[in-house]
């Protein structure tokens, strides 16, 4: 296993060591949440900047619990209560945080492509939480790692993503990161939220949710992303629910031990039946587990220096 | 310049066997209350020793001895300087409060490593002792540290490295400039 990336800002740019590298870091820290004493010193004395200009709470609070159980000193920024709303630019704010001799910056940001500034211009190691509609590297991580635990592998499971494809972070980074690991890709959804050019991408592109669902070993659901809609790309909730929503009728048709994953937060009764998601197939909850395990990972990861990996 | 490297063979398969069958002993005279004594091994290396020895104080005692596997890469002090070492399981299977708990390291160097597995170690509880045993003790310690049970004392200068080879073929090699 090697690690010698500075930054994470997408999965696009990692190797498929890499990522496994992660996850099976990931797999040492989530033992550490299951002791008595869930914190090690492993960043004592580093200071984290969480820099959330776009509202988040659960990954917010998932890296803030990966940063404290590390050690670290800990500065929350948020949009509401920072001097974004004065008028000051993300490189003011960046430099600020820099000559606060700041070790990481954890950003969440509506621009895609943020984070990549962000590298550029500080020195602190920047790690993103989500830029828009570009990436969102720890969910694909966790949601590898969430699988990995579960399936005993990645390399050949046929994972299909339905829902709103088009503005979702997480479906790109998971695409990425899955088809890195030699997993097999089904995108499904309103033809308009699921363009045909994420082909490219190598996966496959269907519109026939039945279809979509019946060989799936992981069946990813989407949220809607009503914030990162201009126009409305489908009549309403009612048709998707319909349409997309995954709810008895349409589990009792996959695979048997197929099972059901979600970033969160979740619509019940949109895109997810409040039964399925409840139900022992579902792994919404183990997602937000493993999610903290994988953001120690992370940060352990990019703490190290660049001398060799060896320890006498 | 000229690299070429020599190596030696300080400790073979039964030099180990005996070692380790001399520190079980050590350790069995050292601690009269044996049902307080667990053995807690560093990866890689020290596990698979703590496990052998582990074996032989339970022929010793007649009981079986509880053996952990400690990993220290999170206690470590040199996380920044190098990049982010390995991680293994940390596996305790007993209770550390109020035991003896014998750390076991394959090579014993600069003392750090000792350092954070007795934080560790902490982690999980007080432990009414700790003690430590070592397969080598190669000298040049940086912190004020000292085995107890050693199978091997090898002077060495800072610039050689120690293998310990445990498996298909035990062995612990010297390899210098």
């Amino acid at each position: 296993m090697t690690w010698n990336k500075k930054h994470l800002l997408d999965i696009e740019s990692l190797t498929a060591d890499e990522i496994l590298t992660v996850l099976d870091t990931a797999r040492a820290f989530k033992a550490v949440g299951e002791r008595a004493i869930k914190k090690v010193p492993a960043l004592r004395g580093k200071t984290v900047v969480n820099l959330f200009v776009e509202p988040s709470t659960r990954t917010r609070i998932s890296f803030e619990l990966a940063e404290q159980r590390l050690s670290a000193d800990i500065i929350n920024f948020s949009a509401e209560a920072s001097s974004f709303k004065k008028g000051e630019t993300l490189k003011d704010t960046a430099l600020n945080l820099q000559a606060l001799n700041a070790d990481f910056i954890v950003i969440r940001h509506s621009a895609s492509g943020a984070p990549h500034f962000l590298a550029r211009v500080v020195g602190a190691k920047v790690i993103n939480a989500g830029d828009g509609a570009h990436e969102h590297p720890t969910q694909a991580l966790l949601d590898a790692f969430t699988i990995r635990e579960r399936k005993g592998k990645i390399a050949g499971l046929n994972v299909t993503i339905l829902g709103d494809i088009l503005y979702s972070r997480v479906a790109r980074s998971n695409i990425w990161a899955l088809m890195k690991l030699g997993a097999t890709v089904t995108l499904c959804g309103p033809s308009t939220l699921v363009p045909e050019t994420f082909e490219q991408m190598g996966c496959r592109v269907t519109y026939d949710v039945d279809e979509a669902l019946r060989d799936a070993d992981i069946i990813h659901l989407l949220r809607i992303q009503h914030e990162r809609q201009r126009k409305t790309m489908f009549p309403g909730i009612g048709e998707y629910t319909q349409l997309f929503g995954l709810n008895k009728a349409r589990l009792a048709k996959t695979k048997p031990d197929a099972l059901v994953m979600h970033p969160g937060p979740i619509n019940r009764g949109v895109e997810i039946d409040s039964e399925i998601a409840d139900c022992e197939r579902s792994l919404i909850l183990e997602q937000v587990t493993n999610g903290l395990a994988v953001r120690m990972a992370v940060l352990f990861l990019l703490n190290g220096g660049k001398g060799p990996q060896e320890v006498a | 310049m000229n690299t070429k490297r020599e190596t030696l063979v300080i400790l073979d398969a039964a030099a180990i066997g005996r070692a380790l069958t001399r520190i079980a002993h050590e350790i069995a005279e050292r601690n009269e209350q044996s049902s307080e004594v667990a053995l807690a091994g560093i990866p890689a290396g020290g596990d698979l020793l703590a496990e052998r020895l582990g074996k032989i104080l339970s022929e010793i005692w007649k009981h079986p001895v509880p053996v952990g596997s400690l990993d220290v890469s999170m206690h470590r002090d040199d996380l920044d300087r190098r990049a982010a070492p390995q991680i293994h399981p940390t596996v305790m299977p007993f209770d550390v409060n109020g035991k003896t708990v014998v750390i076991v390291d394959d090579v014993l160097f600069s003392g750090r490593t000792t350092r954070a597995a007795m934080d560790a170690l902490n982690d999980f509880g007080r432990p009414k002792k700790i003690q430590l045993a070592v397969l080598v003790d190669r000298g040049h310690r940086e912190l004020p540290i000292k085995a107890d049970f050693v199978g091997k004392n090898v002077p060495t200068a800072s610039d050689e490295k120690i293998h310990v080879h445990l498996g298909e073929k035990d062995e612990v090699v010297l390899e210098r400039k």
